[in-house]
Formats: C-alpha cells, sequence, structure tokens
C-alpha cells in the first residue's frame, strides 16, 4: 500500500494548486455572479508568461510567477472594462457569451503566436525521497505557495478597506453605491484578482507540467467542480475542494482504471449539487 | 448571492463541449475557410484530355492548422508542399505523350477534428474536384477521411496515420505510407530481448486512442508470444496531465521496462515526471514524442529514452541499397531531401512527420510516372504493384481483401537520446542494428 500514500501525497500537493485555479473562478463568480468562461485560457496565458520570462529573460519562473500575477491582475481589469461591464446587469447569457468570446480571442491569438506545439518550463528544483514518497521541489513549492495565495486573499478580503469593499459589493452592490463604494472600480479589481489567480496557478502548474496553448481547458473543467465541492463564491472553500480534487485523483487510480477518475469527478459534482447545492464547506452568501 | 445550481450543471455540460471545440473534437460543423494555399485558378483537366499540353492536377488534404495535431500535420503538411514545389519548380512531370503534369493543392483547417475532416474531404471530393487525396495527420482524422475517398471514388495517399485498422475494413483507395501500427512497437520488443534476455517484466502505459491502442495491443500479444510477463497494461485519458498516480502504480509493479504513450505532449509530459520521480527502469520506449525535434527540451529527463521513428535524417537508404535490395529507386536522396526542407522552412530540421508529408507525394508522383498517365484507375493499378525504395524507406502495398492499402514495406527505425562528448542532446539510430549509429544506453540513466 506504500503507493496509495505516495499517491495521497502527490494528490494533495497538486490540489492545492487546483485550489489556486478554482479560487479565482470562485471569487469572480462571488463577487459578480459571472461564470469566467475565460478561465482556462487565462490559465494557459499564466503558463506562457512564466515560460516566456523563463527563456527570454532568463529569469528564475519563481520571481517570473510574480510578474505574471501583476499582469494577470492588469489584464483580470482590463478584461472586465472591455467586455464584461457593459453585461454586468444583463441576464447570465450575455455574461457568459461576453467571457467566452474573451475565451475564444485568447485561444484563437495564442495558437497562431504559440501554435499548440507543447511548452517546457526546463527548470527543476530536484526532489527528496522519504520512504515509499518522492517529494518534488516544484510541487512542493507550488503547494507552498499556494497556501502563502490563500492566506494573502484572505488577509485583504478582511483586513484591508478594498477588501472590505469587494464583500460589501458581494453582499449587496445597490447598498454598497450607497454607502459610497465605488462599485466599478472594485468590480474591475475582483475580476482583476480572478484573474491573477487563475494566472498565478497556469504559472505554478506550468512549473512541473508541459503545457499548450490549448492546456487551460482541463483545469477550467476541474475549477468548476471544486468550485462546487467548496462551495461556490467562498474561496477558502475552494482550497478545501481543491484539495478534496486532488486526493480523489491521487487515490482513485489506485484501485481502478484513470479513465474512471473523471467519471467519478462528476457523479460527486453532480451528487453534491443534489445534496449540498451550497457546497461541503458552505456558500459566502 | 443567488443560487443558479442547475443552471450551472447545465453549463458545465455545455462547456464540455464548448472547452473541447478549442482542442481537438466535436466542433460544430460551420462552413468551412476558404482554401488557403495554392487552389487552381481555374478546373483542372481531367485525366481523359492525352493531348493536353499542360495538365494541373488538383490534390486535396486538410491540415490541422488549429487543434492538438497542429504540430505534427504542420510538418507533414510542409513536406507535402516541398514535394510539390520541387515537381512544379523542376517544370512538372513529362508523360511520354508530351503532357506536362503540374500540381496544386486546396486545402482547409480541419481543427484536428473527425466531424470536419468528414465534411471537407466531402467538399474535396465533389466541390473542388480534387484529383488525387492526401490524408490529414493523426490515424483518427484518416480512418474518417478514408472513408469519403472511398465512397466519392478518390485515390488517398494516407501519411502520418499508422492504425491498421482503417484498412481492414473493406477500402480499395487508400494506400498506407506508414508502417502500421501493429509493428510499431515490436521492434523496441525485439531490441530490449537482444539487449538483456533477463529481462521479463514489461508495463504497457499508454494513451487511449486508436492509434495507440492498436500499437500496444500489437506489442503485447507480441511480448507475450516471446515469454515476457506484462505487469501493468493501462491507458490513460489523452488530457491527462499528472501522471503520478501511474508512476506510482508503475513503481508498484517494479517492471523492468516501461513502453506505450501515445503523442507528443502527453509522451513528454510522462518522460518528465518519470524522471522527476527517479524511477528506476532499464529501458522507456515513448511514441511519436521521442524522434520529434523538440523532445531536446526535456534537457536531462529525455536521456536514454528511447522512440520508434518512421523515418530519421541519419536514415541511409539509397539508390545503391535500392540496387542491393533488389528493388527500384526512386526520387532524391535523405540528404537533399534534409537540405531542401530546411532551406524552404527557416532551418527547421525535418521530422518523420515531414518525410512522411514528401514521401506521400513520391509515391503518388511515381505511380503517375510509372502510370504513364493522370487516370485515376491506371495509377491506381500502379500503386496494386509498386515496390520500391525511396530516401524514407521501402514502399509496398498489401493487396489483399483483408487488409487492402496496408503499408508492407517500410519499417521502423528506433532512436535514443543520448548525450555527446560535450553534453549536448543528440539523437542516435540504435535499431535495427544495420542501421544503428550508437550503442544503445542500457539500463536507461
Amino acid at each position: 500500500m506504500d503507493f496509495l500514500f505516495a499517491s495521497i501525497v502527490d494528490g494533495l500537493l497538486l490540489g492545492f494548486v487546483y485550489g489556486i485555479a478554482a479560487m479565482g473562478l470562485t471569487l469572480i463568480w462571488g463577487v459578480m455572479n459571472v461564470i469566467n468562461l475565460a478561465h482556462g485560457p487565462i490559465i494557459a496565458l499564466g503558463m506562457f508568461g512564466v515560460y516566456l520570462i523563463f527563456t527570454m529573460l532568463g529569469l528564475n519562473p519563481y520571481i517570473g510567477i510574480v510578474l505574471v500575477a501583476v499582469l494577470g491582475l492588469l489584464l483580470g481589469m482590463l478584461i472586465y472594462y472591455v467586455a464584461v461591464h457593459r453585461v454586468i446587469n444583463a441576464p447570465h447569457l450575455s455574461t457568459l457569451l461576453a467571457t467566452f468570446s474573451i475565451n475564444m480571442i485568447i485561444i484563437g491569438l495564442g495558437t497562431a503566436v504559440f501554435s499548440a506545439s507543447p511548452r517546457n518550463v526546463d527548470f527543476s528544483l530536484g526532489s527528496i525521497t522519504l520512504g515509499p514518497i518522492t517529494l518534488l521541489g516544484s510541487r512542493v513549492v507550488a503547494a507552498i505557495a499556494s497556501m502563502l495565495i490563500t492566506g494573502g486573499l484572505y488577509a485583504f478580503l478582511y483586513k484591508t478597506r478594498q477588501g472590505r469593499y469587494i464583500r460589501a459589493v458581494a453582499n449587496n452592490r445597490d447598498a454598497a453605491e450607497l454607502m459610497g463604494v465605488p462599485s466599478t472600480q472594485i468590480l474591475a479589481l475582483s475580476f482583476g484578482l480572478g484573474t491573477m489567480l487563475a494566472a498565478v496557478a497556469g504559472a505554478l502548474i506550468a512549473t512541473f507540467f508541459p503545457f499548450t496553448i490549448l492546456a487551460g481547458g482541463v483545469y477550467e473543467l476541474k475549477s468548476f467542480v471544486i468550485g462546487v465541492l467548496g462551495g461556490l463564491g467562498n474561496p477558502v472553500g475552494a482550497l478545501f475542494g481543491g484539495l478534496i480534487l486532488g486526493v480523489l485523483e491521487g487515490i482513485i487510480p489506485t484501485f481502478m482504471p484513470t479513465t474512471w477518475v473523471p467519471v467519478l469527478e462528476f457523479v460527486l459534482f453532480v451528487l453534491i449539487l443534489l445534496v449540498r447545492p451550497q457546497g461541503i464547506f458552505g456558500a459566502k452568501k | 448571492m443567488k443560487r443558479p445550481f442547475t443552471f450551472l450543471l447545465v453549463l458545465l455540460l455545455t462547456m464540455g463541449v464548448l472547452l473541447t471545440a478549442c482542442g481537438s473534437s466535436d466542433t460544430p460543423a460551420e462552413e468551412p475557410a476558404a482554401p488557403t494555399a495554392d487552389a487552381p485558378a481555374e478546373e483542372p483537366a481531367v485525366a481523359e484530355e492525352p493531348m493536353a499540353e499542360e495538365v494541373t492536377l488538383t490534390i486535396g488534404f486538410t491540415a490541422s492548422q488549429t487543434g492538438n495535431q497542429n504540430v505534427s500535420s504542420t510538418r507533414q503538411i510542409n513536406g507535402l508542399n516541398l514535394w510539390m514545389n520541387d515537381v512544379n519548380n523542376a517544370g512538372g512531370m513529362t508523360l511520354s505523350d508530351g503532357t506536362i503534369v503540374k500540381f496544386a493543392s486546396v486545402t482547409y483547417d480541419d481543427e484536428s477534428n473527425t466531424d470536419r475532416v468528414q465534411e471537407l474531404y466531402t467538399r474535396l471530393a465533389t466541390e473542388d474536384n480534387a484529383d488525387y487525396l492526401i490524408s490529414p495527420y493523426s490515424s483518427g482524422l484518416t480512418a474518417a477521411a478514408a472513408v469519403i475517398a472511398e465512397q466519392y471514388g478518390k485515390v488517398m495517399i494516407t501519411t502520418g496515420a499508422a492504425s491498421d485498422s482503417a484498412y481492414k475494413q473493406g477500402l480499395t483507395r487508400a494506400y498506407q505510407a506508414y508502417t502500421p501500427a501493429s509493428r510499431y512497437l515490436t521492434g523496441a520488443v525485439d531490441m530490449l530481448a537482444s539487449l538483456d534476455p533477463d529481462v521479463k517484466k514489461l508495463a504497457f502505459v499508454y494513451e487511449n486512442s486508436k492509434f495507440s491502442t492498436d500499437v500496444v495491443e500489437a506489442a503485447k500479444d507480441y511480448a507475450e508470444g516471446m515469454g515476457y510477463e506484462i505487469v501493468l497494461y493501462e491507458g490513460y485519458d489523452p488530457e491527462t496531465t499528472d501522471f503520478g498516480p501511474f508512476i506510482n502504480k508503475i513503481e508498484d509493479a517494479a517492471p523492468d521496462a516501461i513502453l506505450g504513450g501515445g503523442h507528443f505532449q502527453d509522451g513528454s509530459t510522462f518522460a518528465r515526471q518519470i524522471d522527476e520521480k527517479n524511477v528506476d527502469v532499464k529501458f522507456f520506449t515513448l511514441l511519436v514524442a521521442p524522434p520529434e525535434p523538440d523532445f531536446a527540451d526535456l534537457g536531462q529527463a529525455a536521456v536514454g529514452v528511447i522512440g520508434p521513428s518512421q523515418w530519421e535524417p541519419l536514415a541511409a537508404f539509397t539508390p545503391e541499397s535500392a540496387a542491393e535490395a533488389g528493388l527500384a529507386w526512386f526520387g532524391l536522396l535523405g540528404d537533399e531531401f534534409v537540405t531542401g526542407y530546411e532551406a524552404a522552412y527557416d532551418g527547421e530540421e525535418p521530422s518523420y512527420h515531414s518525410a512522411g508529408g514528401y514521401a506521400a507525394g513520391l509515391i503518388l508522383q511515381k505511380a503517375i510516372e510509372d502510370a504513364d498517365s493522370v487516370d485515376p484507375d491506371a495509377v491506381r493499378a500502379v500503386l496494386e504493384n509498386m515496390d520500391l525504395l525511396t530516401f524514407y524507406g521501402r514502399i509496398k502495398f498489401d493487396t489483399s481483401a483483408e487488409a487492402h492499402g496496408l503499408q508492407v514495406g517500410h519499417s521502423m527505425v528506433y532512436i535514443q537520446w543520448q548525450e555527446d562528448a560535450d553534453g549536448n542532446l543528440v539523437k542516435q539510430v540504435v535499431w535495427p542494428p544495420e542501421g544503428a549509429t550508437a550503442e544503445t544506453l542500457y539500463p536507461k540513466p
């Protein structure tokens, strides 16, 4: 059973990064009720961001992640003002179409510029073997970074004025506006933060998996499952949802063929929707 | 906050379709884009005009300009276009009656999508009146295209498609340039037996795709026939990025050798993670990915990895070797192909996909030349009896009703990534022994 234990540890480490990816999606949903269908391509852009910084500027990829975070924040705010703001009060279909358009633009431009050729950040932090477990340095760092980001986001939302504004807008936008909260800027900031989290998740994933411009789609789907597991709109729940998904992906293949993993994941997704639609950890209301 | 979870469920199901539309499958059909290259300005002359001074034959094919087959498909099309340019720039082919035959292409982006391929090949056969067809890249897409070619009575040279099964469904007009999947990894099993007769335990970990499944099923049967024990035999989804669970299973099963893989992305990911986890395995062979020049981007993780290749620049097929084998020689030398390709595509080294694209054109050219006609039936009759050697290797087709068009002449070579004296990664041909350029690095470091 050594390999079961090793699989759980692998799954946990990966689950932290899944959690960060889902956190971006769930934050945007929680604040403005927008399903961001550009989430996957933004994850892919985060991957390419760190790749280009590493290969063209020769910078350490972990420094590159900081730059990717800043660029992700700015890109998210730009997307909000260009594509989302005008339809923010329209029915859900409008925001879906707006963000899906961004999805197609990024994929189209990305394919034209980068092709669908796989890329690889050839940077290794080595590994440590502890009994049956081999811990990869890049995954350990990614897990630690994910915990720090979660803590930072929590502190931002609960300890800063901007964070309180975001929570106020999420709870009741009209009331927040009446209290003088600049809701448009706060919504843009929220979208930027969600985008930043997606881009950072992509950047972290790029440090241990090869990727293409199409690679974000898989993580977008996982983010939806995680969002429901943890409770849509609940960033900390997203992290725990990510851990649950990661562990499931680790242990399911030890009992049955790996092709069953997505089947069981989506069965769980449907069950949660039916039995506990607010998510295991309760949705932020 | 609202709770539109039912809405979200519907959305998620829709998402699967939408997102894969960006990748590989199920894109809703829409009006195809305009032909992208060298479409003939006028209707091509028909085969029944022997007195015409110049005939331009339309070659129809699709390219995966988008989607997950983009890289290999692009190289294949580059090879095909190079062949076409070479023939046209040389003034075309001249038949015995003085007719000059030139080629033009009509091509569309198939988006790496099977439905799209069926739609576009129908269009190529009916609206564009293509005289001959070349397959798209990949076995799945080619199987779809070959059915259309058969339906409309078009001769199709298939390349970039190794799966055997398409040729066992009664097709009569598809001719395969690649060594079929059933012989892709059997040479690796032979190589392993030669390197280390004590090895007994094999693991097959492979992509769940038509091509890869065909390959490993044949290799598994072959290995079992040689007395090997298969300690792990499991497929993975083409979108797999985390091979951790497989690697943990592999370590638990403790095989001596791993064989499998699928295509470039999953194969390179698998190789990297095998290296990161320090998996103790003596022999590691993957499909498709290792022969690609970009595989070297993996750095140290590439060292020792073996891969079957349809063709390598190092392969030395020459008119002399053709004479020794009692075969007819046709076309340019391998060096000439490499030089021409690098000159045409900004110094890019050709992969076997590129060579396969060029070879598909050569096969058609040779068939027209020997038929001394552009009539498809005459060309087809020549293809039935073709047995020749080119820079790409031997070409001969199965003409039995059971597997018509299956490639029976061509053989794989096996490459391994090794470090040269300066520590640079280089590809070496390690099997078969008569074509080897270096000793196999065994066991894998």
